[in-house]
């Protein structure tokens, strides 16, 4: 391991907004293209009731 | 010869390349396949960031910075073999009138686009540390641009066309003519980069130390892993909204309603 | 009955889609308008030094002529399609693919080569140098054929669609990306007395592709929207 300090890790030397940003976008964006597959699955059982 | 009884006879087992254009059978092999692939991006997922984030000493020029390499670069080239996948699919079904072929080109569009977008912010998070801005004009981010204008026109033509069948085989004519520009597209974005010398800020390429190398290998399989699970879900949906009237996805949609 | 050969009914396609296009004149006219009207925004927007003008010149008139070209796009196959005519050609002797080709020149026709015509003068608003302006004329004659090729294809995938205008420019555009480079590279390296025939012959091999494959992919699609 690299880091001296948990602090040192987050703040990436400075770099963290970027660092974390980017990782934190694309966490979000990953996680969103799957809650909407979730929620179409459950449309779709939903809608297979009521034929 | 009995109509009824040919029709309800199950599809040739026998081997063939089509045997798994049968939508049920392709909809029970990916469901047995999504987890396994789920496993591999978590697991791979969690080596490469493990790798990359606690392991990978520090850049002497760019800092920790260059961590975000670790995203950028696996998600940039997810976005292109997605629309070479995509655009082959597409091609496949258009020549063999396969609904499936169709469907999987479709289903795998919008995960490329992402994969795009986030290829561009996290290019653009990089850019900004190490070159001084937010946005560079350079070859290669250029391209990634074009190419998420050529994922968004190929779902605004699908969508803009109502009859499903030839909004796909437009759609997928569509795919085919991008991927044959692509390679000209960034040849003549090359070319226009290198002669406007004052804009440009070439990316020097560093011969990549091996634990940044390794996790960035890994990450790309964990994204690759991650977009087969997420496109073959969303095949399968796809497969049993419009199969819906069939006998098998009737049972399986019973059965998944009866598990929630 | 009298047979008739293919270069005829190229011809009485061509010759019709020209009639069609002088008595929409305000259509026609407007395309070349609006080209005027977008190459002058720009200085009004950036300023009037000459300079700079001068610089960016190439990349505003090719840039205005691109738009006003998508412009006219939508038109191309639309209206064939909604009278019934579109199917009447599709079942002709002649490949759908070369009435395509000859659609297109007469959109050419109508578009481009107006727009060619007035270029020169919005090229002397910007203070462009003789050698400038006919490497410029030069890129516009070869980039508009580009542009009513390619585009084409879009106005054919977008054929029965209402209001197909911005689609068409979206579907388009990223494909032209090439052609508007090396218009305006060439103008750029002859402003600058660098060699510049290189940019030229490529636009000419880029020409030649288009205009083999845009029709095959113009009859593909519209065989699509048509069945």
């Amino acid at each position: 391991m690299i880091w001296n300090s948990f602090s040192d890790f987050i703040s990436m030397h400075g770099y963290g907004p970027y660092v974390w940003g980017s990782f934190g976008l694309t966490l979000a964006l990953l996680v969103i293209e799957v809650i909407q597959l979730r929620l179409q699955r459950k449309k779709l059982i939903a809608m297979s009731d009521l034929t | 010869m009995d109509i009824k009884s040919t029709l309800s006879k199950p599809p040739s087992s026998s081997w063939n390349w089509f045997l798994f254009a049968a939508p049920s059978r392709f909809y029970f092999l990916a469901k047995k396949i999504i987890p396994l692939c789920w496993a591999l991006a978590f697991v791979l997922g969690a080596i490469g960031l493990i790798m990359g984030l606690l392991y990978a000493p520090t850049d002497a020029q760019q800092g920790d910075a260059y961590r975000i390499i670790f995203i950028h670069v696996p998600a940039a080239w997810m976005s292109m073999l997605l629309y070479v996948a995509m655009a082959f699919w597409g091609a496949m079904g258009l020549i063999f009138n396969a609904r499936l072929a169709y469907r999987l080109s479709n289903s795998i569009a919008i995960t490329g686009a992402l994969m795009t977008f986030i290829a561009l912010w996290t290019g653009a998070l990089w850019g900004k540390p190490t070159w001084g801005t937010w946005w560079v004009w350079d070859a290669r981010l250029t391209s990634e641009l074009i190419l998420l204008f050529l994922y968004i026109a190929y779902l605004s033509l699908y969508s803009a066309i109502e009859d499903q069948r030839k909004a796909s085989k437009a759609a997928s004519l569509l795919a085919i003519i991008g991927v044959v520009n692509v390679p000209i597209i960034y040849f003549s974005v090359k070319w226009w980069n290198t002669l406007h010398q004052g804009a440009s800020i070439t990316v020097t390429k560093t011969s990549m130390q091996s634990t940044m190398l390794m996790a960035m290998l890994i990450m790309t399989f964990a994204f690759w892993a991650y977009a087969f699970a997420v496109i073959l879900s969303r095949v399968n949906q796809k497969t049993l909204d419009e199969e819906s009237h069939t006998d098998w996805a009737l049972t399986e949609l019973k059965r998944l309603k009866a598990t929630i | 009955m009298q047979k008739i050969s293919t270069l005829e009914i190229l011809l009485a396609v061509f010759k019709r889609d020209i009639s069609l296009a002088l008595r929409r004149q305000s259509d026609t006219l407007g395309a070349v308008f609006f080209f005027a009207l977008v190459v002058s925004l720009f200085p009004l927007a950036i300023g009037p030094e000459t300079k700079l003008l001068q610089q960016i010149a190439p990349g505003i008139i090719w840039v205005s002529a691109l738009l006003a070209v998508m412009l006219s796009l939508s038109r191309l196959f639309n209206d064939d399609y909604q009278d019934g005519v579109l199917e009447q050609l599709a079942l002709s002797i002649c490949p759908l693919a070369l009435i395509a080709v000859a659609k297109i020149l007469a959109h050419w026709t109508y578009t481009g080569l107006i727009l060619l015509c007035i270029s020169p003068v919005l090229a002397l608003q910007f203070n462009l140098s003789g050698i400038a302006i006919e490497v410029l004329l030069i890129t516009l004659f070869i980039g508009t054929l580009i542009l009513s090729f390619i585009g084409s294809i879009g106005a054919a995938l977008t054929v029965g669609l209402k209001s197909s205008g911005a689609l068409i420019s979206l579907l388009v555009l990223p494909l032209l990306i090439p052609v508007l480079i090396l218009g305006t590279l060439a103008v750029d390296a002859a402003t600058a007395n660098l060699p510049y025939s290189v940019y030229l012959y490529i636009l000419l091999a880029l020409a030649v592709l288009a205009s083999f494959f845009a029709p095959l992919a113009c009859a593909a699609a519209l065989r699509i929207a048509l069945d």
